[in-house]
């Protein structure tokens, strides 16, 4: 988020108060026409049954959160819906102009488009180098024509936005955008092909508080307006505070399929799950020394650069870095990483200087990394679970002798980490990339965590988890603590960080402010200070 | 309409089919401009086999072919592994034949035991160390390796006719633009007596047991994949991924420098600007044949030695040109590159249904 401009913040503090007040959510009319019908659907890869006679109905004006944890067969059912896969039984059925439901032409996007479903996938797909107005109107306009009929295409987008509050610079490069607004963009790109049903999958994992809730305040008027709406979700707030109804997914089959009123956490979390899940809590626990020690760090250019930052971790403490993104807290934890020396300042960990020392050096030192990006930064995805697991530790004795690798002792000890760590795999020589986001993190950790590390860095450490694997991930984080070790968590989900936090920083343009006792602190505070206000303002 | 689907990792059988397929759908496709040529597909191939196969001496000669091929397969292959993508070897191996005689000639009079391993040593060295300045430029600046390391091919070739032109003329050549043999103590072995192979291919063997030793069981070979595959993770998991990127160009300029020296101090025994009929650019092909795997390249540089030869000798009893053993090697490495495809996904063909497609 780069723009989160004086003109903005009015806007986004009542967004935020409206969303802390969970205004009662409009019914929709039980007979509303059905806009979309899906039937029976069976989708299986090999031994897989990824959707298992799978029945979904959407109304007209309506918001159906489509819940469940990773690998439960969500995407899979969208991108059926939408044609990327053909299911194997089953129909989809969609409202036509003339108002019969008329099945859709299995496998073929095209005819989805067509008949007027629009998807913002998770991971955006746009054209980055063209600008917002040339992503939407791409594919829509023929290919030879005298005019191209921009001026009427962008009169009837700024209908749109106007209409449904999504604002985007036409003009603006896709690049040059914030996540928040490449999302708008998505979606206008949707309303702009006369979208009847909106399909979302997983539109906050990418998004700050903030920008979430401006997200689900925009789909509530868009619902209102008589767009029917699917957004894919294993967040059991945003589900209950933005749907109107809950369709329940858990390995590929509808276990549950209700009004959203009257649902509350629990009950959705043991429907998702299938058993209850704990919730870590910190035990209060009395800090030790300090241990990690920047002091003016300066580094970086442009909007992600540190300015003269000073962080101070004491040992047995989980210290919570909150931020938009974008706003500094990827280069800190590179800084941290050794990935990225600073141009001036000094780190120390004990007293042992670490300003210029690489990854490898801050991995011997006894600083645990995280990466925010665990398929790009975590894991070699073709290289086995086994050697994912040694590759921090692959010049220590214990995996190599004379410079040739230790199979045995390697294999045993990933065998090892595999049960305490319960990564779920087909065995240890099984490529990394087979297995799911949780699993990969899992191995994050148990390879970063196994050697009793006096810091241990966590960058985004649940973004894209589920619930069960998040909680796994905090359990860890929650032991190191107990263990003497500092965390330092670097997040944008504020019940993460209120939660397991013992005291907050924000960063906010590459400053971080001084922490404060987490029990000083809440949700409105930090998205104030996270959009730049400074404490006395604050206050 | 035609779909594809993700595989999951391809079993070992698959890895072997799709090249052997890749390669016989290559002979195929190659049989059409021989009907073109008038000749008979069948005899034209039996030819070939029996050029490359037929007979002791033809045997040995595809082998003496194999024996730079596996060498500059190896070094495209290691490279390869590591995402670091060598061109070179074209030049690297006149690098290393240049050094060989340099060192061979006569600058140095000593026993073989002495003079061949120095040799050898001295054109690996000198092939790995043209590796270095790309490789400096790629880790430091950013420059694409593939542009430096293709017109460093260039350069190098040039700088081998300057010296066989100038400083390094043999003065007994009679005016040719050759080197001055090499010593006798210089030479590599012949494995057979009256045939042509010779010890480079030994040393190109052990170069394949070694290379997939090293990327198999090492803890460089290890850091090489780990770079290769993942750049990111590697440098996140603390593993030197400059040093390994500069360990493989060493390597990989060396191998193609030992190309080199065998077909100077093995096969030649004095240096021209002829010296490699592209042996360097062939490297790639095998290499890719062989799926990068250090002993597939063996497999791979026997196939493509085998039409080499064959096809030369099909040319002489038919009179046809032996081009046609560079068509058959082009189109093996286009079906191979294709077949890619086909392991990483399934293909299915779906009855194209009523969809009409109205452009969007």
């Amino acid at each position: 988020m780069p723009a989160l401009t004086s003109r903005d913040h009015g806007s986004r503090h009542r967004e935020l108060q409206d969303f802390a007040e969970r205004p009662a959510m409009t019914k929709t009319s039980p007979d509303a026409a059905v806009v979309l019908k899906l039937d029976g659907i069976t989708k299986r890869f090999g031994a897989l049954t990824a959707n298992g006679d799978v029945s979904l109905s959407l109304r007209k004006g309506e918001i159906l959160a489509l819940l469940g944890e990773n690998g439960a067969g969500k995407t899979t059912l969208m991108n059926i819906l939408f044609g990327h896969y053909v299911a194997d039984e089953g129909t989809v059925e969609v409202l036509t102009e003339d108002g019969s439901l008329t099945e859709l032409d299995p496998g073929s996007p095209h005819a989805a488009l067509n008949a007027g479903i629009g998807m913002v996938h998770q991971h955006f797909t746009l054209a980055e180098n063209l600008t917002a107005l040339e992503n939407i109107l791409l594919g829509t306009e023929p290919l030879l024509a005298l005019k191209s009929g921009r001026a009427r295409a962008r009169e009837r987008l700024s209908d749109l936005m106007t209409g449904s509050g999504l604002i985007v610079d036409l003009d603006a490069r896709i690049s040059t955008l914030s996540v928040g607004e490449k999302q708008r963009v998505e979606i206008l790109k949707a309303l702009y092909r006369n979208a009847r049903v909106l399909v979302l999958d997983e539109p906050t994992a990418v998004l700050t508080p903030q920008e979430s809730d401006t997200l689900f305040a925009t789909l509530k008027k868009l619902a209102a307006d008589g767009l029917g709406i699917i957004f894919i979700s294993h967040k059991l707030d945003e589900v209950i505070a933005a749907s109107h109804r809950v369709a329940v997914l858990r390995g590929g089959r509808k276990v549950a399929d209700q009004p959203t009123e009257g649902c509350d956490k629990r009950q959705l979390a043991e429907l998702m799950v299938g058993k209850t899940v704990p919730e870590s809590t910190r035990d209060s626990q009395v800090p030790g020394a300090a241990r990690l020690i920047l002091s003016s760090v300066t580094t970086g250019a442009g909007r992600d650069a540190l300015h003269s930052v000073d962080l101070e971790l004491l040992s047995g403490e989980i210290l919570g870095i909150a931020g938009v993104s974008g706003n500094g807290q990827g280069t800190l934890a590179k800084v941290i990483s050794g990935l990225l020396p600073p141009s001036s300042g000094t780190i120390a960990l004990d007293g042992e200087v670490l300003t210029s020392a690489d990854a490898r050096r801050m991995i011997d030192t006894g600083i645990a990394r995280i990466p925010e990006d665990r398929h790009k930064d975590g894991i070699v995805g073709p290289m086995s679970v086994a050697e994912n697991l040694a590759i921090e530790t692959i010049r220590k004795p214990q995996n190599q002798r004379f410079g040739f690798l230790r199979f045995e002792a390697i294999a045993r000890r990933a065998k090892d980490a595999i049960v305490a760590y319960d990564i779920r795999c087909q065995g240890d020589k099984a490529p990394a990339r087979l297995l799911s986001g949780g699993n990969i993190q899992k191995i994050v950790l148990a390879r970063t965590l196994d050697a009793s590390p006096s810091v241990v860095l966590a960058a985004q450490p649940s973004r894209g988890l589920d619930v069960g694997a998040t909680s796994d991930v905090h359990r860890r984080l929650l032991e190191a603590r107990a263990r003497g070790a500092g965390v330092i968590l670097i997040s944008e989900d504020l019940d993460e960080l209120l939660r397991l936090s013992d005291r907050i920083a924000v960063m906010h343009r590459g400053n971080l402010s001084q922490p404060d006792k987490t029990e000083t602190l809440d949700r409105a505070t930090l998205g104030l200070r996270m959009a730049g206000q400074s404490k006395e303002q604050a206050a | 309409m035609i779909r594809f689907e993700p595989r999951e990792p391809s079993s070992l059988p698959r890895l072997i089919l799709i090249p052997v397929a890749a390669a016989i759908v290559a002979l195929a496709l190659a049989a059409i401009p021989m009907l073109f040529a008038g000749l008979s597909v069948f005899n034209a191939y039996g030819l070939m086999l029996t050029g490359a196969f037929g007979s002791v001496f033809a045997f040995t000669e595809m082998l003496t072919r194999a024996a730079p091929l596996i060498l500059t397969g190896l070094a495209a292959a290691l490279a390869f592994r590591a995402k670091l993508w060598n061109i070179g070897a074209e030049g690297q191996l006149y690098a290393g034949a240049l050094a060989a005689v340099a060192i061979g000639s006569g600058m140095i009079d000593a026993p073989s035991i002495v003079l061949i391993p120095l040799v050898v040593f001295c054109g690996a060295l000198a092939g790995g160390v043209m590796m270095l300045g790309p490789t400096l430029l790629k880790t430091r600046l950013g420059v694409d390796e593939v542009v430096t390391t293709l017109l460093l091919n260039f350069i190098i070739l040039l700088f081998v006719q300057m010296m066989l032109e100038g400083p390094m003329k043999d003065p007994m050549g009679m005016g040719w633009p050759q080197s001055e043999p090499m010593l006798d103590e210089a030479m590599l072995p012949k494995l057979m007596a009256r045939m042509r192979i010779h010890g480079g291919l030994i040393i190109a063997f052990i170069a394949a047991i070694g290379i997939h030793i090293l990327l198999k069981r090492t803890v460089w070979g290890f850091e090489i994949r780990a770079v290769g595959e993942n750049a990111n993770a590697a440098r996140h998991a603390g593993i030197p991924v400059t040093a390994t990127f500069i360990r493989v160009g060493l390597f990989s300029g060396a191998l193609a420098g030992l190309a080199g020296v065998g077909e100077v101090a093995g096969l030649k025994g004095y240096l021209t600007a002829d010296l490699s009929p592209g042996f360097g650019y062939s490297g790639i092909v095998v290499a890719m044949l062989a799926g990068l795997s250090p002993l597939g390249v063996v497999i791979a540089a026997l196939f493509i030695a085998s039409i080499f030869v064959g096809a030369d000798s099909m040319s002489r009893a038919t009179g046809v040109s032996n081009y046609l053993a560079d068509l058959i090697v082009s189109m093996a490495l286009i079906c191979v590159l294709i077949s890619g495809l086909f392991l990483r996904f399934k293909v299915r063909f779906v009855g194209a249904k009523s969809t009409e497609g109205v452009s969007k």
